[in-house]
């Protein structure tokens, strides 16, 4: 071993691994000799791209399970059929590698193509025209410092009608208002930058807002709680019973950077969000979205009345716990700290919907694994032998047991989602 | 033909408790670190699932999680006259395989070993004669001290967790805790288990006879726990599925649930499963490793170059690697002279079975680790010069389960089926425990490991032969334990008892301990030791080897405390020392 330069190499190395992006940036910069610096400004722009790339979560839409980064082919499932993601590093056949960052931009801003033919808003032009037209082409540039990737993506996999692409100008008629954010001046920088992360890039209403009927969210109903691939994306304004309300600003924080917060730990589509994006925010935009989250106000449907605990169902909901959840979740619903969620309180149980909570119970599920909190916790699968009675049961008490106030959960609910989770039987 | 793989700053062998912490902090210092594992990747959340963990018959039986007999095993005689033959199907003592080792099959008992046992050979010497000491005994010295290895061992109990009562935190005696002990700089990490009614008995019995038991230290969790690594526990629910089993509660230290979480997401780690390094490839003067080679599950060959070879593999296997790498010069029993095998060491198992009238002592809630101790007959904490033998055992009440299929105690002399047994297992299952004795096992010239003449293994290479028995100054000890044993199990009431002395010959067939020690032992003198005191081989300077292989004879406890703490302490001087100057670190 050539113990010098090894350890100096070695030590360099750790250095960069825990520097923050921004400064590796900075000091590749003045490390990479002169000759690679022909474009230096746009390595700075890559590198501010690549944080922003990681605000908008793309590569979780953009990778394929197994798949290469940023390289598409996952198919996202919409009630209209599956859309299959497509490949964005710059490969000039199957990627957007001739794409100039107007192209680019319009995309976003648009939601068409340089061809002029229109996206659908599962990409989530809708939200990514808040973007504003630098951030656009840091992204673009970023994207562009990709390997190229020859993966070619189906792009056409929706059923007819649906997949006459022109439709959607119609649809954009009805529910897209294009235009970048504007900030309101009445409000802190800070909110102004929760919100612009939030609505643009973050896209969190994408999720956490029901759809109506032709797949736009319900602006009536903007981030008062929406369902994803059978999980409930919960309410996140700043509602007292369902939402936010009695989170702090700092355990938005902590939830979003650790994936864990009040004994509530991140899982189903929320774990790749947190592992792949928030966990990888800088500290000063996560705290942007909980200022704006936190103020921007409240709303949310009328507090249930709890199931009583004499209810038939309760009782029988109840045996099944202490049988086969109280060893992790405790008998108070209390849980173990950082290990086996809390459900007393936990306004992800009393979410009007109650998807995740039958959908976990199903199939099982695994928490976000963060820096700060790597161990991530599993939630073994009951689906082979509770049937939809018993998880009805169970998830009934579960919302209405330890001052916890839900509707009560049918069996056929159960089967809709069971139905929806697992395959077909052996 | 082998092809050669791109070079790595740091092959390990083995991923288990030693091979995950050194991946771990070697990662973090800068280095590329590779760990190959003979067996499949494993982790709490996939293999040891609640729905499926718990299961005796697959586990506890058909032994699941541990190695093959046809992939490795070792050959067995009790003496140098006797004909080994290759043990075919695993009892005496069980080799994990897989990512976690006997780290995840473990029942998580976590001590330290005494002050005196690092220097047992002077201590007793000086306290009771050359007269002592056993016939054909190679008893030595540690090269370290406890003191040395203090932060160490605490190092190892705050990255497990371990809940346990000091006894003595910096030379102040604790009550409730092991008067005994070392001193420690603070105490343990997480508080006790909860005891259970048996060991009420014991504790309140043993007081009475002026003795000094405590609740054992233990890696079942007593409360919910964060590790320095970040990686987080839960309580132990007393389920009892501990040893062959891996936890499924997260309550279980282990590299799964103290070490992985955090080592996985090191970028400059990788593991590759299912290989089996074959050699510590040598450089043409045979005095630098250059890498390793190994075996991939489809049979290909691979050179891994590497700068650094760590050897992380159960101890045992760690010394045969030794010998097929030739690192060091074999042992040779006839001459005494070699050291590579030399000083195999094990451990002794004796005490006595208590009956009682009228309890229900629910030997279901249990725990690997849960249970009271004493240690007022272990090392040297009792007057040896009447007894006339060399060390000590621990002595513990405790269940570690109350599975259905293997827990069926019955008075001896009952028939071993049939309705008589049947009647028998009903009457004895809630009204029986145990006091028993794990004992120390001193290094004799007899006992050793070399490569067997005869057998092999499916690659082509010798497979290791085990020469052991048990010699006269264990039997005594064992022995002498059993009647100790049997006094306190007595004095806790017990309406009969019945004395467990210590089986003779050494038998591979009934389950005794995991507990092998020596091999490739740690010293200050390369005649009698492999490895220096910072674990580093004498012969090869850049291969070190962790693990009880290392221990130069056994002490009265379970050896992982110590194994950790070594970890922990050769670590501290490849970083300290070795990567500053790579080269060897004692000079000869």
């Amino acid at each position: 071993m050539s113990a010098n330069v090894k350890t100096n190499w070695t030590g360099t190395r750790a250095w960069l691994r825990r520097m923050p992006m921004r400064r590796i940036v900075a000091a590749t910069l003045l490390a990479m000799p002169a000759a690679a610096l022909a474009d230096s400004d746009n390595f700075v722009e890559a590198g501010r791209g690549r944080a922003l790339v990681t605000a908008g979560d793309c590569v979780a839409c953009h990778t394929a399970p197994g798949g290469k980064p940023f390289a598409g082919g996952l198919a996202l499932q919409t009630p209209f059929g599956a859309i299959m993601t497509p490949n964005i590093t710059p490969d000039n056949a199957t990627g957007i590698g001739s794409w100039t960052a107007d192209d680019f931009a319009r995309a976003m801003h648009e939601g068409r193509r340089p061809n002029g033919t229109r996206l659908y808003p599962a990409f989530p032009y809708t939200y990514y025209t808040k973007v504003t037209r630098a951030d656009s082409d840091a992204i673009f540039a970023y994207l562009r410092s990709l390997d190229p990737v020859s993966n070619s993506v189906d792009r056409n996999t929706l059923p007819f009608p649906f997949s006459i692409r022109s439709s959607m100008a119609v649809w954009n008629g009805m529910f897209f208002t294009a235009g970048e954010f504007k900030p309101d001046p009445n409000r802190s920088e800070e909110y102004n930058r929760g919100a612009y992360l939030v609505e643009g890039l973050g896209h969190c209403g994408a999720c956490h807002t029901p759809l109506n009927a032709l797949g736009a969210n319900k602006a009536d109903r903007y981030l008062q709680g929406g369902q994803i691939d059978s999980w409930t994306a919960p309410n996140i304004t700043n509602d007292m019973q369902a939402g936010l309300g009695k989170w702090s600003v700092d355990d938005v924080v902590q939830y979003l950077k650790t994936g864990q917060a009040r004994g509530v730990i991140a899982s189903g589509p929320m774990k790749d969000v947190v592992e792949n994006s928030t966990a990888k925010m800088p500290d000063a935009d996560l705290k942007a979205m909980a200022v704006f989250l936190k103020d921007r106000g409240a709303a949310g449907g009328p507090a249930p009345t709890p199931v009583a605990a004499s209810d038939g169902r309760m009782k029988v909901g109840e045996a099944i716990f202490v049988d086969t959840c109280a060893a992790c979740h405790v008998r108070s619903g209390e849980g173990i700290a950082r290990v086996f969620p809390k459900l007393a309180g936990a306004t992800v149980v009393t979410q009007d919907d109650p998807a995740s909570l039958i959908h976990i119970v199903i199939t099982g599920g695994q928490a976000a694994a963060t820096a700060t909190h790597p161990t991530a916790p599993t939630m073994p699968s009951f689906g082979y032998r509770l049937n939809d009675e018993q998880i009805a049961a169970v998830v009934t008490y579960v919302r209405n047991s330890w001052g916890n106030a839900a509707s009560p959960v049918a069996a056929d609910a159960v089967k809709a989602i069971r139905g929806k989770v697992t395959g077909p039987a052996d | 033909m082998t092809r050669r793989l791109p070079r790595k700053d740091v092959v390990i062998v083995g991923l288990g408790w030693t091979g995950s912490i050194m991946a771990l902090e070697l990662c973090r210092a800068g280095l590329d670190v590779v760990a190959i594992e003979r067996g499949p990747w494993r982790d709490t959340a996939t293999d040891f699932n609640i729905g499926t963990a718990p299961d005796e018959l697959r586990y506890a039986v058909r032994h699941d999680l541990f190695l093959r007999t046809r992939q490795e095993t070792l050959t067995m005689r009790n003496n140098s006259s006797q004909t080994a033959l290759p043990i075919r199907r695993w009892g005496s003592f069980l080799p994990g395989n897989g990512v976690g080792g006997a780290g995840s099959h473990w029942n998580g008992q976590t001590w330290r070993f005494l002050p005196d046992d690092f220097r047992i050979r002077s201590h007793m010497i000086e306290r009771y004669g050359e007269g002592i000491m056993p016939e054909g005994h190679q008893i030595q010295d540690w090269p370290m001290s406890y003191d040395e290895l203090e932060p160490f061992y605490d190092k190892f109990e705050y990255v497990a967790g371990i809940s346990g009562k000091a006894g003595n935190i910096k030379g102040q005696i604790q009550p409730g805790g092991n008067p005994f002990e070392g001193a420690r700089e603070r105490d343990y990490p997480t508080p006790p288990m909860k005891q259970g009614y048996s060991q009420e008995l014991f504790t309140k019995a043993a007081k009475e006879l002026g003795l000094h038991p405590f609740p054992r230290p233990s890696a079942n969790l007593s409360t919910g726990y964060t590790n320095p690594y970040g990686c987080s526990m839960a309580p132990c629910t007393y389920c009892g599925f501990c040893e062959r089993f891996g936890c499924s509660n997260y309550s279980k230290s282990s590299p799964q649930t103290c070490v992985l979480p955090a080592l996985v997401r090191e970028p400059n780690f990788e593991a590759r499963t299912e290989c089996e390094v074959t050699k510590v490839k040598l450089s043409g003067d045979g005095k630098m490793a250059t890498g390793v080679v190994y075996v991939d599950a489809i049979g290909e060959e691979w050179e891994q170059p590497a700068d650094l070879v760590l050897l992380c593999a159960y101890g045992l296997f760690n010394v045969r690697l030794m010998l097929l790498s030739g690192i060091g010069k074999p042992y040779d029993p006839s001459t005494g002279e070699g050291v590579v095998g030399r000083n195999y060491a094990y451990q002794t198992g004796s005490g006595a079975t208590a009956f009682f009238d009228n309890v229900n002592f629910n030997p279901f809630a249990a725990a690997g680790s849960l249970g009271a101790a004493l240690d007022d007959y272990n090392s040297d904490n009792f007057d040896h010069g009447p007894h006339g033998f060399v060390g000590g055992a621990s002595i513990t009440n405790a269940y570690t389960n109350g599975r259905p299929i293997q827990y069926r105690p019955t008075p001896r002399g009952t028939p071993a089926w049939g309705s008589a047994w049947k009647k028998a297992v009903r009457e004895t299952y809630q009204r029986v425990t145990n006091v028993g004795a794990q004992g120390s096992v001193m290094s004799y010239r007899a006992n050793y490991l070399d490569l067997d003449p005869t057998y092999k293994d499916p690659l082509g290479r010798p497979l290791m032969r085990m020469t052991f028995d048990y010699q006269p100054n264990e039997i005594k000890m064992a022995n002498w334990m059993a009647e100790r044993c049997e006094a306190i199990a007595k004095a806790m009431g017990a309406k009969t008892t019945q004395i467990n002395r210590l089986n003779t010959p050494w038998s591979t067939v009934p389950y005794q301990s995991t507990h092998n020690t020596g091999g490739t032992v740690t010293g200050n003198d390369p005649r009698t030791s492999v490895l220096n005191r910072y674990l580093q081989s004498w012969d090869v300077p850049n291969v070190f080897v962790m693990g009880a292989s290392t221990f130069p004879q056994n002490a009265g406890y379970n050896p992982t405390g110590t194994v950790g703490a070594l970890t922990y302490w050769a670590l501290d001087a490849i970083q300290s020392k070795y990567l500053k100057s790579p080269g060897a670190l004692v000079q000869q």
